[in-house]
Formats: structure tokens, sequence, C-alpha cells
């Protein structure tokens, strides 16, 4: 077996050196009834062509976004990823390495985190940043217990423009703490008022932007709402593009940001890994949850950097822990920041206005196709149509025809009739004039 | 000596990205947008109007940059990584090719059904391995790592106690547990209860019983243990605790000591999740990204969260909503979309290269490994217990008494000989624990020349040079950094020198 060094001239050797008759003296402790004396009913050893082959296999059954028209996004982008940034994260060293708990021998990938948390910072408009979570969805579930953490309230208002996802994590998360998970319908349209809802019990409200439905608003009242009752403002962002574009949360003045970093370089990968972004008001640092890396100075006077404030975390305190997390998405943050700093600010923001560009160009079409409403009246590279008919069928019949044409809003909302006809459509990058004119025609066919 | 660049040899500095701005540069060409369409924008008044400040570099100036802080980390592909509890073996690049394929990559999670028939198969195949592996009827693959996992496995006996009219309040958990395991019976709400451990380092099965009662809903048992040993009485254990109505969740993370030996379904464990980021080989990256499956009993199988696979009459189906779900009660959503599928893939590819022989193989070779470090090291280090261990053995400080070196000296020490520190004061039953787990991946010359490094520098220790321990390391990028002054003064994102000085 290749991944085995060992030799049976070794295992001999060394269980004499043990003094041990064989393998099963070292597995004493185990109940003789318990010990399995053969290997488990499982195929046999495969060399890598045949392991390729089985993988590949399975590969050609799925139809990717890099072989049809492709317009799905919903808190999963189709972006670009730059051939530097893959091929840098596949550096052994960041790959193969652990937890960065030895900083003398971790200086590159906590230098490198101590940068992403500086980038995420200064993109989402916060003063502060950790060193990520595992996705967006539980970023968000772990803002809502913070902000119960920071204002001993409970009750947790949840936007109906939040990806359902989204609000099913947080409220799996609150199931068994005392918090109160209140979830809005469903808001195509972007036209929910909070006003009546936050009152002295309310801890925080949680809103996307641009919203599930693409919609893109300047929340700055709303945190102005929030604060007036000693409420925190969290915004999520799963499309963190739209952050080259527009105004960050910060500008909005919220106190928690919970996003999902994967358009930047990370690949669809079928919903994950992705990384989770979450950054904070610099006050709330101490309830932040997740790894964090400050800077410092060794013995020598130079400057370096270490996890530190792990007084918070689950290793030193416990059941008192701010989180459980423990394992974050270190690899997909590294190629988060990597992208970002290959961007750079001219091309992060031209990023994004060719997005918006991308998505405006395709929304003017859609719009004019008979049977078909563009709903938002804004959006960043997201909006939703209303078909003259349920939207599941038509994608899957364009499905067969090798064109992924969105997603159709009953996918997630099955029980909602007033949403069947809605269909969400991503246009990033990637979406070139002839996947536009293809969409274009099949819809005028379709409907 | 030092450099006038700071710099030594093949060794370089390095600034930080935002040291290195040229205002305007960007490494990615983009077309105009404006060549696509002339029509204002549709943002409202959410247009963004300031600058973000973000550092401008070429594409050499970022690989460059990436290249050299790569240079200054420590990685299994480089050499021995002996970190305890963290199964730090071999991370196999096929893997990370099958994880790029088109087809693998590049699929949506909520693109329509018949267009990821072979996404569903893949993560029923894994499935299928990891069921055979454990012995248990059901898995739940949508954990993002060993604490959502452990999350996972406790909502899933707590819902599952609840279904029966029976909510429980205490979660008991052994004094050698992963702090995880407490943090997470806290999140799931339930009041936490350490239990003793005897003094052969295993749970204390008379002060267990004592602590059993009605409102005890789970134990957290770790097997084999933190401290590298079976629990020599877990069905002793797990029989107890379901005698009184409790169930057993089972800490995984050092499963690599059993795979193709012992299946934890045997054992009387009803929820258990594998940390694929551990036992099947999929590589750390710096601390993540995992994945946590957690295998269920058949007490727990219909709790189990959204979404799950099932095998429908046109191929395979997705689960996705409760209402969808049929006589089964899913708890809910642990995480956006699917779970980890990337890295579900490469462990796939892993299994499937190992085969059943392999698996069963590697987990000897660990346990050997492991049992040949303690037979070398026990008569100059201080066994904390007697073996046989399982894949890791645990040390403790006794033999650095009265030479002012500590545990983590000693950690810094091997820094400079080449090694990677094993895992230090952890766990935390021993004083200065030092806690080496080899893995399948080493040969029997790595693990002789450590031998003769770990000998030396304890016959050093115990000789009187604690100053040269204390100095350690200082052959790396930076010698020991200050910490305190890290979490005194918390400086975590960068500032100019013109900003900080405002």
């Amino acid at each position: 077996m290749r991944y085995l060094p060992l030799t049976d001239q070794d295992r001999q050797d060394m269980l004499v050196a043990i003094g041990a008759p064989d393998m099963a003296a070292l597995y004493k402790d185990v109940a003789t009834e318990v010990l399995l004396d053969q290997p488990v009913d499982l195929p046999g050893v495969k060399g890598e062509l045949e392991v390729e082959q089985i993988i590949s296999g399975l590969a050609a059954k799925n139809l990717g976004s890099g072989a049809a028209p492709f317009f799905l996004g919903a808190g999963n982008y189709s972006h670009h990823i730059p051939a530097a940034a893959d091929h840098l994260i596949q550096r052994s060293e960041f790959l193969t390495s652990y937890t960065p708990y030895q900083p003398e021998v971790s200086q590159g990938t906590l230098q490198a985190l101590f940068e992403f948390q500086t980038q995420v910072a200064m993109i989402t408009g916060m003063e502060i940043a950790n060193a990520s979570l595992y996705d967006g969805a539980t970023a968000a579930a772990e803002a809502a217990m913070m902000a119960c953490r920071i204002t001993r309230r409970n009750k947790v208002i949840l936007s109906g423009g939040l990806h359902p996802h989204y609000a099913e994590v947080t409220a799996t998360n609150a199931k068994f703490l005392t918090i109160d998970i209140v979830t809005n319908p469903a808001d195509p349209l972007a036209q929910e008022d909070f006003a009546a809802q936050i009152d002295d019990e309310t801890a925080c409200v949680i809103v996307q932007n641009p919203g599930f439905f693409g919609q893109v608003r300047n929340h700055s009242e709303l945190a102005v709402a929030c604060h007036n009752k000693g409420a925190l403002l969290v915004v999520v962002v799963t499309e963190i593009v739209s952050l080259g574009a527009v105004l960050s949360p910060g500008d909005m003045e919220a106190d928690i940001v919970a996003a999902e970093g994967q358009s930047l370089g990370n690949a669809l990968n079928f919903g994950g890994p992705h990384v989770g972004l979450f950054a904070v008001r610099r006050k709330y640092l101490r309830q932040m949850p997740g790894r964090l890396v400050g800077e410092t100075e060794d013995v020598g006077g130079k400057r370096g950097w270490v996890l530190t404030l792990s007084t918070r975390e689950q290793h030193i305190r416990r059941e008192k822990a701010t989180s459980n997390i423990c394992t974050n998405s270190g690899l997909c943050a590294l190629a988060f920041s990597i992208h970002l700093t290959l961007l750079g600010e001219a091309g992060f923001t031209r990023l994004a206005q060719l997005n918006h560009a991308t998505a405006i160009a395709l929304a003017d079409k859609l719009d004019a196709v008979k049977g078909v409403e563009v709903i938002n009246d804004t959006f960043f590279n997201e909006f939703t149509l209303r078909l003259n008919q349920p939207a599941a069928g038509v994608v899957d019949a364009l499905a067969e025809n090798d064109l992924l044409a969105g997603l159709p809003a009953s996918r997630l909302y099955p029980s909602d009739k007033a949403l069947e006809n809605l269909l969400l459509v991503a246009a990033t990058e990637t979406v070139t004039p002839t996947d536009m004119d293809q969409l274009v025609g099949a819809l005028e066919e379709a409907l | 000596m030092e450099m006038a660049t700071g710099n030594r040899a093949l060794q370089l500095e390095e600034k930080l990205i935002f040291e290195q701005n040229s205002p305007g540069m960007t490494a990615v060409d983009l077309p105009n947008p404006a060549e696509l369409t002339n029509v204002k924008s549709r943002l409202g008044d959410a247009a963004r109007k300031d600058p973000i400040g973000l550092p401008g570099l070429s594409e050499p100036q970022v690989v460059r940059h990436y290249l050299r802080l790569s240079q200054k980390n420590f990685a299994i592909d480089g050499g021995f990584y002996p970190l305890g509890s963290c199964t730090m073996k071999h991370n196999p690049r096929l893997n990370e090719k099958m994880a790029r394929l088109p087809g693998i990559a590049d699929i949506h999670p909520l693109q329509p059904k018949a267009t990821v028939q072979g996404a569903y198969e893949l993560l029923d195949m894994t499935a299928h391995w990891l069921k055979v592996l454990t012995g248990m009827p059901a898995v739940a693959m949508s954990p993002a790592a060993g604490a959502h996992g452990e999350l996972c496995g406790l909502m899933t006996i707590r819902v599952a106690l609840e279904a029966r009219g029976d909510a429980r309040q205490r979660v008991l958990v052994p004094e050698s547990a992963h702090g995880t395991n407490p943090a997470s019976a806290h999140m799931c709400g339930y009041k936490v209860e350490a239990i003793p451990a005897t003094g052969q380092g295993r749970v204390d099965l008379q002060a267990l019983k004592k602590k059993l009662g009605p409102d005890v809903a789970a134990i957290m048992v770790t097997n084999p243990n933190t401290c590298g040993l079976f629990e020599n009485e877990i069905i002793e254990i797990t029989q107890a605790v379901h005698e009184c109505g409790g169930l057993v969740y089972c800490d995984g993370a050092n499963f690599n000591a059993i795979v193709g030996r012992v299946r934890p379904g045997d054992l009387g464990i009803d929820a258990m999740h594998l940390n694929l980021h551990k036992t099947f080989s999929t590589p750390h990256g710096g601390g993540g990204p995992g994945a946590g499956p957690v295998v269920l009993s058949e007490a727990l199988e219909a709790y189990a969260p959204l979404p799950y696979i099932v095998h429908g009459k046109d191929g395979f189906d997705m689960v996705e909503h409760v209402a969808d779900a049929g006589n089964d009660q899913p708890f809910g959503r642990m995480k956006g979309f699917h779970g980890q599928f990337g890295v579900i893939v490469r462990s796939l590819a892993y299994m499937l290269s190992m085969g059943a022989e392999g698996l069963r193989q590697a987990s000897s070779d660990a346990v050997l490994n492991a049992n040949y470090l303690m037979a070398e090291l026990s008569d100059i280090l201080t066994l904390s217990y007697d073996g046989p261990c399982m894949h890791e053995v645990l040390f403790d400080d006794r033999f650095l008494k009265d030479t002012d070196v500590t545990t983590l000296d000693f950690a810094k020490a091997m820094i400079d000989e080449g090694f990677h520190p094993m895992t230090m004061y952890f766990p935390l039953v021993v004083h200065g624990a030092l806690l080496m787990e080899p893995t399948e991946t080493e040969g029997k010359a790595t693990l002789d020349e450590f031998i003769g490094v770990i000998r030396a520098l304890a016959e050093k220790a115990q000789n009187g040079n604690a100053d040269d321990f204390k100095a350690a390391p200082i052959y790396t990028p930076r010698r020991r950094l200050n910490e305190t002054k890290a979490a005194r003064t918390p400086v975590l994102i960068y500032q100019s020198e013109q900003a900080a000085a405002e």
C-alpha cells in the first residue's frame, strides 16, 4: 500500500523491541468479542488510476458550471479563480500544516491570517475580524448567539430576505438555548418594516445585503432603530464581491458582520467547504467566537504573529467558551485572501462593477421576454424573475438541454405558493453574451 | 550574526501586503465594465462612495509574497509532525486532484437534482464506507468539523430523548476530554459534569455509575481516549448508561487507532463524529477546512439533520425539508447547503485507495509506531500510564523535575532539531503533558531518528542545560514570541504607522 512506509521486517523488528508477540497483544485492552480478525466487507486496495476512474465516472454524471450556461447563485457563486491563487494554496507548507499553535514554525500561516483579518475588516467596514468560521450560515448563527451574550437579551429577528439556510442553521443552533428566534416571512421586495418588531427584548436584527432575492438596501436607518432600542444590527453578506460596489455594513453602522467568502478564491464545491467571515466592532472583541491572530514581537524584538485571546476559546474555557468552534476554514480563508490580494483595490472594485454590469445587461434582456418580469428595483449581480408559470418545471426543462437557468425559489420555500413562479438568476463575470442569449432564447421558447 | 536585510539565505523576510502597496496596481486584468452597458447603476442609495484602501500588487509580487510566507511553516509534507490528538498523516495529492475535477469542484448545491446524480452517489458511497467501518446504520454527512459533529450528535440525542418524552438535563464528560466536548454540550443546553479518571488513565466506571441517574442524557466518551488508551471497560460503560436510559456519544478524534479493527457500533456507541481531516487524510490546511460526519445508532437514525440522501425511484434524491422526511423527524439543518463536499471527496479518494486491508493495516501501523516510541522512550521520559497504548503515547513532565526545563522549553528545543513538537499540556489530567502521535505515515528510520533526538534532549535537560532550552528555538524565522503582549494589547488588523500615530 503506497501510503505505508513500514516493511514487514520493520514491523517484526518493532514488535520485538516492544516485547509484544504480535499485533493482537497491542490491542489487548479491546474485548476479544469486538476485535475484528478480518478486514471489513469493503473493496480492496486500488491504484491511483483506478481511483481516478471511479471518481471521474461519478463526476461525469454531473453537469458542471464549466460545461453549461450557468446562472445559479443564492449564496454560492461561480467566479473565475486566478491560477496563482489555487496554485499557492497547494504549497505543501500551507496545505499540510496544522493550526498554528507553535508560532515559531507557523509564521507563514499566521501572517497570512493577520492579512486576511485586515482585508475582511476593510471590505466589511468593521474594526476587527476573526480568522474565519465554517461558512456564512454558521457565522450568522454565531452572530445571533454573540448578540444575545452582549445585550443579555434573547430575541433574535431574522429578516425575510435572509437566506433560508442561514435562518434554519441559526434556528438549529438556538434550539436548546434560551433564544427566541423570530423568522419573518419571505420578503422578495425587501419591504419589511422592523420598527414594530424591535423591542426591549430584542438582541439583534439579522438582515442580508444584497438580500436573498437580490435587493440591495442601505440599512442605516435600521441600524439607528436597533440602536435606539439597545439592540444590535447584524448584516449578512452572501456575495462578498458585492462589497466592491455596495456600501459596507460598517458604513451602515452594523455591529456584527457574518458573511460567506466563497466568491473569492473558492470553487462552488457543491456547497462546501466555504469560508465564514466574521467582523465586529472592537468593543465586542471579548465576546467574539473563533480564532484570532494578533501581532507581537519575538525575544529579539522582531515583529511576528501568534494566536491570541484564546481565553475565549473552548480548549481553555471548556463549557464557558464563547463557542465550541475549533477547526475553522483556514485554507479557504487563505484562498480568499490570495484572490483579494491579487485583485487589490482596483481589481476588486472593477470585478464588482463588472458583475453588476453583467447582471444589468442580463436583467434588461430578460425583462423584455414575454412571460418574464424582473421584480427587483435594485440588485447587484443577482435578481429575481417572476415567470408566468411555476419556475421549477421551467428550470428542469432547461437543464435537460444543458442550461442551468437559476434557482426556483420553491426549492427553498416548497410550501409558499406565492413564491412558486419566482426564479433567482445570478450573473457573474463568467457569464458571456452567448450564455445570455441562450437563456433568453430558451425562456422565450419555454414560456 | 545579524544580516543587513534581516534575511538568512533562503529564509527571506517578508513585509505585509499592506506595506507593498502600489496604488492602482492589480494582478487581475478584467474587461472594462463600461463596455458592457451604458445604463446606470441599480444599487439605489446603497452604492459604495469611499475607497476601501486595499493594497495593489502585481502577480509576481503576490506569488513571491505567499511563497515566502509558506517557507515559514512546518508541514507534514516536510517532516515528522507527532502532534497528539491531531493525526498528522500524509495527505495524498490524488485527493487534491480528485476534488478539483470538472463535475466535482464546479457544481452548485442547488442545481436540478437530475444534474448532480454523481454527487449524490459520491455522498452515498462515502456514507456506506463510513457506516461499514463503524458498524453503524446511519450517518449525518453535513457537519463541518469535529466540534460541529459533537453538536450535531448531541442535538440528535436530545431530540430523540425528547421524542420519547424523556427530556434530561445532564451530560457527563471525562476530565481528559477535548475542550470542545463540554463546550458542545453547553451549546446544546446541557449541564456538564466531569467524570474522574482512574489511576490507569481511564473512565472511573464506579464513579460514573454513581453519577448516572434519570436526568443523565448522555456521556461523551473519547475512545481511544486522549491519554492514548483504549477504554477497556467501554462495553460496561455503554451498558450502564443505556440501563439508566441515557445515550452514548463518542468523540471519534482517535478513530485512527481502530479503523478496520474495532467497530464503535459493536461497543454500544450511539453517535460518533469522524474527523475526515484526521483519520481519512484530508489536509489540515493550517486550521481547516475539516469535515465531521456523525455516525448514528438505530436509536438516533430517524432524527439525523437535514439534508440527507435517499434512494428514490428515479435515482438518488436528497431530502432537504422536514416536510419531505416521511416518518423521519430530522431536527433541522446544521450548515449551509450540504456540508463539506470537497473534503468528503478527498476522504473517499483515500478510502478507495486504501481499501479494507489498507485501512486496517494503517491503524495497526499507527498503533505499532506509538508503542515503539513508548518502548524506546519510557526509560528516559516519564510515561503517564502503562501500555500498551493505542495510536498515541502520553508522557508527563516528571522527567524534567528539578531541571528548570518545562514541557514548553522541551518542545521548543525539538523545533531546532527539525521536528514539530508533540501536543503539549493536553490532556489536562497529567502534569505538563507530552502527547505523541506518530501515525502510520512514519517509517522506522524516522522514528529511530526522533527517538535519538528525544533521548539526547532529555539527557541534556537532566544534565543542567536549562538556559539552552529557555533560548530555543534559535533557528526559526522568529524566536519565542511574546504571547502576553499580544493578549494585553491586541493588534488584530494592520494599521499604517500614520494611522497608529493618530
